[in-house]
């Protein structure tokens, strides 16, 4: 904005003059966001290192914790940053410190999709998905509410509360399933 | 929308101010308190009472070359000071001071504390790699394996107050306490018997979560020479410092706000921001107390007060609450 522009300087003040800007300045902080996840989940595919692309992986979850704001869900942002960051990367780096020093790490015999067969493949991958947005026209649903907790806790025990008791039983068997795979070959 | 930008930016200088300012004031209070308990004076040479020895500290650290050891990650190396002390200013912005000062009051204010909280678990981890250390690795794999434990017994508490009085924006929180030291959360009433187990609780949790002693397995200096940020040194080493003040003052906070009735007189007279002041540095002054006279614990007797002790109470407490919250 122009600081000379003094109707503006005192609108800015007052909380008025800020109405002109605000899509702009939105529009703005929301290409931050993208630019952030984006950027994450770059560093997370192309990092030598494995604690590297682990930060790539949290600067991505930072950036999607924020377009969940963006989108006025602040509680998913929240439960984004509290289970993805906190829990996952934090459990993930752990593990890497446990295991092998990077020295070690081999890298492993290429793909047949590295390369020029590779770049297609994505180029391909993304003109369809380009083509799928631009063509769909997307339907604006609604504000039902302001995301409050509240409702988001009955509606995931009444309305969807089968879903939920599905994605309980799908951890069950992640659990049961490292288990095994951690148990086999040891001796008992 | 009231929150223009000039606001938003007004709130966050203010939340870096007293953030900052705390931290200075409080390694001062911190280091007089361990002399006193010791002892011995404590900084009281620069200005009354040693009151300018932070300015002072504040100096050298800000004039001096930061070191980046060779072989380090220098990238990350970068970031997990930043990493430190940024979550905790985010968090300074949800928690009500006073009835009108709150920079943003928020529905989720408690998730939003937990949430920018469990990002000082990365930024220890990353301090710990990335410095290509033994005694950093050493250090930030016990710290991580300390937050994640404490953190547990930290929510389910929380999830009792909740249910208790169905709110997690901390405004209403303290509203729900008002009138009087009888309403406070600490005080036991007929639907949730243990409440002064469950600050005993939370209390301890805070303590191993801002990772001090007798729970500093991070930065045990007899072993670990001075763990996680072994290598860093000016304001590398600040921001660690400044940050895990700031974490303290949060914790606190969040304690007064759960349990003791945030700015709410204890006879139900003037309420206001003084009194918000006076519990956390009641609070914080308790936390030095017991740091000074306190020894260390050991890796294992930490991590089994954690899940053999502390977990299973809590979890009792959340079972025994919701049941006389259904009866009565």
């Amino acid at each position: 904005m122009n600081p000379s522009d003094t109707t503006t300087v005192i609108g800015f003040f007052t909380g008025d003059g800020f109405a002109g800007y605000a899509d702009a300045v939105a529009g703005i902080v929301f290409l931050i966001m993208l630019a952030t996840t984006l950027i994450g989940g770059i560093i997370a595919c192309s990092a030598e290192r494995l604690v590297r692309a682990v930060s790539g992986l949290a600067l991505c979850f930072i950036g999607v914790a924020a377009i969940y704001y963006y989108l006025n869900s602040p509680f998913v942002a929240m439960m984004q940053m509290l289970i993805y960051i906190g829990a996952v990367c934090v459990t993930i780096a752990f593990a890497i410190m446990l295991a092998a020093p990077e020295e070690s790490k081999k890298n492993g015999p290429s793909g047949p999709l590295s390369g020029p067969l590779g770049l297609i493949t994505a180029g391909l991958v993304t003109m369809g998905m380009a083509g799928l947005a631009v063509n769909t026209t997307f339907s604006v649903l609604p504000k039902e509410n302001m995301g409050e907790v509240k409702l988001i806790g009955v509606e995931l025990l009444t309305s969807y509360s089968m879903v939920f008791e599905l994605v309980s039983i799908v951890l069950l068997i992640a659990i049961i399933g490292s288990l095994v795979i951690a148990r086999h070959g040891r001796s008992k | 929308m009231s929150l223009t930008i000039l606001n938003a930016v007004i709130a966050v200088v203010i939340a870096i101010a007293f953030a900052a300012l705390n931290a200075a004031y409080l390694v001062w209070a911190e280091r007089r308190g361990a002399g006193r308990i010791q002892r011995r004076p404590g900084p009281n040479v620069n200005g009354p009472l040693g009151l300018l020895q932070p300015p002072a500290d504040g100096l050298k650290l800000m004039t001096k070359q930061l070191v980046i050891p060779g072989g380090a990650d220098k990238a990350l190396f970068m970031v997990a000071p930043v990493l430190a002390m940024a979550p905790a200013i985010m968090s300074f912005v949800t928690i009500p001071f006073s009835d009108s000062i709150v920079a943003r009051s928020m529905d989720i204010g408690v998730l939003m504390i937990f949430a920018f909280a469990s990002l000082g678990a990365m930024s220890v981890l990353l301090a710990g790699w990335s410095s290509r250390n033994k005694y950093g690795v050493m250090a930030s794999v016990r710290a991580v394996s300390q937050n994640i434990s404490y953190e547990i017994p930290m929510l389910i508490t929380v999830i009792t107050i909740v249910m208790m009085t169905g709110t997690m924006n901390l405004k209403e929180l303290v509203a729900s306490q008002s009138g009087g030291i009888w309403n406070w959360n600490i005080v036991p009433s007929l639907s949730s018997p243990l409440m002064p187990i469950s600050f005993l609780i939370f209390f301890t949790c805070s303590l191993a979560e801002t990772n001090r002693a007798p729970f500093d397995l991070g930065e045990a200096e007899s072993e670990l020479v001075a763990g996680f940020h072994t290598e860093y040194g000016s304001m590398g080493f600040g921001l660690f410092f400044m940050g895990e003040y700031a974490n303290i003052v949060i914790g606190a906070s969040l304690i007064t706000i759960l349990f003791l009735g945030g700015w709410d007189c204890p006879l139900g007279l003037f309420p206001g921001v003084w009194w918000f002041l006076l519990k956390i540095y009641v609070l914080i002054f308790s936390f030095i107390w017991i740091r000074w006279t306190f020894p260390r614990t050991t890796i294992y007797g930490l991590l089994n007060l954690s899940w053999k002790i502390l977990i299973p109470i809590s979890l009792f407490n959340l079972l025994l609450t919701a049941g006389l919250l259904k009866v009565f």
